[in-house]
């Protein structure tokens, strides 16, 4: 394998910089101490972090996303590692086009997720709810859920189920003390990822959006339509910072480029 | 396409079928039910009423009429303003797909052939800002496009690549560069498995026989690539065309694409049921796309498939 020459290095450079600079921007702005746009020049001020304190739509908004992304994650994974069994490891008609089903929210815009939920939750008269929030991202977190417990599932050594089998053990015990150890480091990958899917959605949650049930990326979003001040670059940066962190994470205990690309590396 | 990767070498072990007793047989259905169940209560029904309703009427004081009329696909159909709106939103889409693609299949290479641990930490900066939010990314955009003193006019003046600031902020230019942004990683990552599959020997063997670098990327590297890139643009394309914060928020309240309108219908107008015709169209024409490039690609590519 040859090196990169000083031209690809040249390329990945300029790459570098564009995938950054938005992101450098935002944070740069969000410690300026003057009162509007601008990069800070004249020193760094923590002025408009402190000013979050005293908008507590931001905060709630903040409190409303982790605790849609926690529990709708959970939830999820109640409904797909059972599903993830049953399609690793069993055959029976249908299985393909379930499968297809559980991860067409992957392709389904998600505005018309939106719509669709937005329709359906006013017709059953749950509209603007937090439980109505929380089962249009279950449905939206699924296929990452799924994918990571597939994976881990269709991957693990059954010959240690049969070993516990024939030494007596079944049902829950088999599940609780074999099976889901075993594929635990897929369970909570598909559980982290899901959370950040959750918690980064913005298109269909705008949709579900109410008073008191607004997540942080819609709160940022409807914020940033009307004007844009130092304010919401410094809750951007602190959503970046949460997110490097989940993400240095995630690339310690299971590769990052696995997470992202499911198993599709494993097709070869 | 990962789904049929994930199922179909998802065999079921041969131990497996030793206990084929009826209680066996009924366990996948009990397994695959509860979601299965959820799944038609709350995706396959809200679709379905989605669809209905974009064949009931409005009327701005009588709202929805739950009646069955083509009176809003008709008004699609006839008004030249969806046409153009439907045209500027595939138009943005595939710009920003080609863009990607420019940029994002030669930076793959690249960190293909990067040593460790270079290579881990800048597939790390490449990769990570997928899962940083949208709004995050778009707003830094609309910081660096930011009118006439924005960074990204100062920067480019500055390198003598242009004399005049540029308008980016409420132009289709400047939602296909933030687009191209926020879809960079998916292509990225798509090419890189591509890489992941290539034989190393095969480049040897090239510049052994005397090929230079450049033969090597144009008849060994990218024919092989290619599947990859292809179906990064895929993803690239369909993720565009249904875009909706950045569009939102670099192209504001004028520059209208397909996600943006159904917005203002649903939220603004409250004439849901046009909204819903304008959301329901959008899903047809990605999924038609969608599993229409698929298939030309699988027929194509089928040799690298199998």
């Amino acid at each position: 394998m040859s090196r990169n020459g000083p031209l690809s290095l040249l390329f990945h450079a300029v790459f570098v910089v564009f995938m950054l600079a938005p992101i450098a921007v935002v944070c740069l702005v969000a410690f300026t101490p003057e009162g509007y746009l601008s990069l800070p020049v004249n020193g760094f001020s923590l002025r408009w972090f402190r000013a979050l304190a005293s908008y507590p739509e931001f905060i709630d908004a903040f409190w409303v996303s982790l605790w849609v992304g926690a529990a709708s994650s959970f939830i999820a994974l109640g409904f797909a590692i059972p599903a993830a069994l049953a399609v690793a490891r069993h055959q029976f008609p249908g299985r393909e086009a379930i499968s297809a089903l559980f991860l067409s929210p992957l392709m389904i815009p998600h505005v018309v997720l939106g719509v669709a939920f937005l329709r359906f939750f006013t017709q059953i008269g749950i509209s603007g709810t937090f439980p109505a929030l929380l089962v249009a991202h279950v449905i939206l977190v699924f296929p990452f859920a799924l994918r990571l417990t597939l994976a881990a599932a269709v991957g693990m050594d059954r010959s240690v189920e049969m070993a516990a089998v024939s030494l007596g053990a079944n049902g829950w015990t088999l599940f609780r003390r074999i099976t889901l150890p075993l594929i635990l480091p897929g369970v909570v990958s598909g559980w982290a990822l899901a959370f950040i899917q959750s918690f980064d959605e913005v298109t269909m949650t705008v949709f579900l959006a109410a008073p008191g049930v607004e997540t942080l990326p819609v709160r940022m979003f409807l914020y940033v339509q009307d004007n844009i001040d130092p304010l919401v670059t410094s809750v951007s940066a602190c959503v970046i910072a949460i997110t490097m962190i989940a993400l240095v994470l995630l690339d310690r205990f299971y590769g990052l480029d696995r997470v992202l690309a499911g198993h599709s590396d494993r097709s070869s | 396409m990962t789904a049929t990767a994930a199922t179909t070498t998802a065999a079921p072990p041969a131990a497996a079928a030793a206990s084929t007793s009826a209680s066996a047989q009924r366990a996948p259905w009990a397994l695959v039910l509860p979601a299965l169940a959820l799944f038609v209560a709350v995706l396959v029904v809200p679709l379905a009423m989605t669809v209905l309703l974009s064949f009931h009427n409005w009327g701005q004081y009588t709202g929805i009429e739950p009646v069955l009329v083509l009176k809003n696909w008709a008004e699609i159909w006839s008004d030249g303003y969806f046409l153009e709106m439907f045209v500027r939103t595939f138009r943005i889409a595939a710009l920003a797909t080609v863009l990607t693609a420019l940029l994002g299949a030669p930076e793959a290479y690249i960190l293909h052939r990067m040593r460790p641990p270079w290579k881990g930490l800048f597939l790390l900066v490449v990769l990570g800002p997928l899962l940083i939010s949208v709004v995050a990314r778009t707003l830094g955009w609309a910081l660096l496009f930011g009118g006439e003193n924005g960074v990204a006019n100062k920067g480019l003046i500055a390198l003598g690549l242009i004399d005049r600031p540029l308008p980016f902020m409420f132009t289709e230019t400047g939602v296909v560069i933030a687009l191209a942004h926020v879809m960079m990683p998916f292509m990225v990552l798509s090419v890189w498995a591509a890489l992941q599959r290539l034989d190393p020997q095969i480049e040897n063997a090239a510049t052994s026989l005397g090929a230079g670098s450049l033969t090597v990327i144009g008849r060994i590297i990218l024919p092989q690539i290619m599947p990859g890139i292809l179906a990064g643009g895929i993803i690239v394309f369909s993720l565009s065309a249904s875009a909706f914060a950045t569009p939102a928020i670099i192209g504001g309240r004028r520059l209208k694409v397909a996600s943006t309108l159904a917005y203002d219908e649903f939220l603004n107008t409250l004439n849901w049921p046009l909204g819903a015709a304008v959301a329901v169209l959008l899903l047809l024409a990605i999924v038609l796309i969608v599993v229409g490039s698929n298939a030309l690609i699988e027929r194509r590519y089928a040799e690298v498939f199998r």
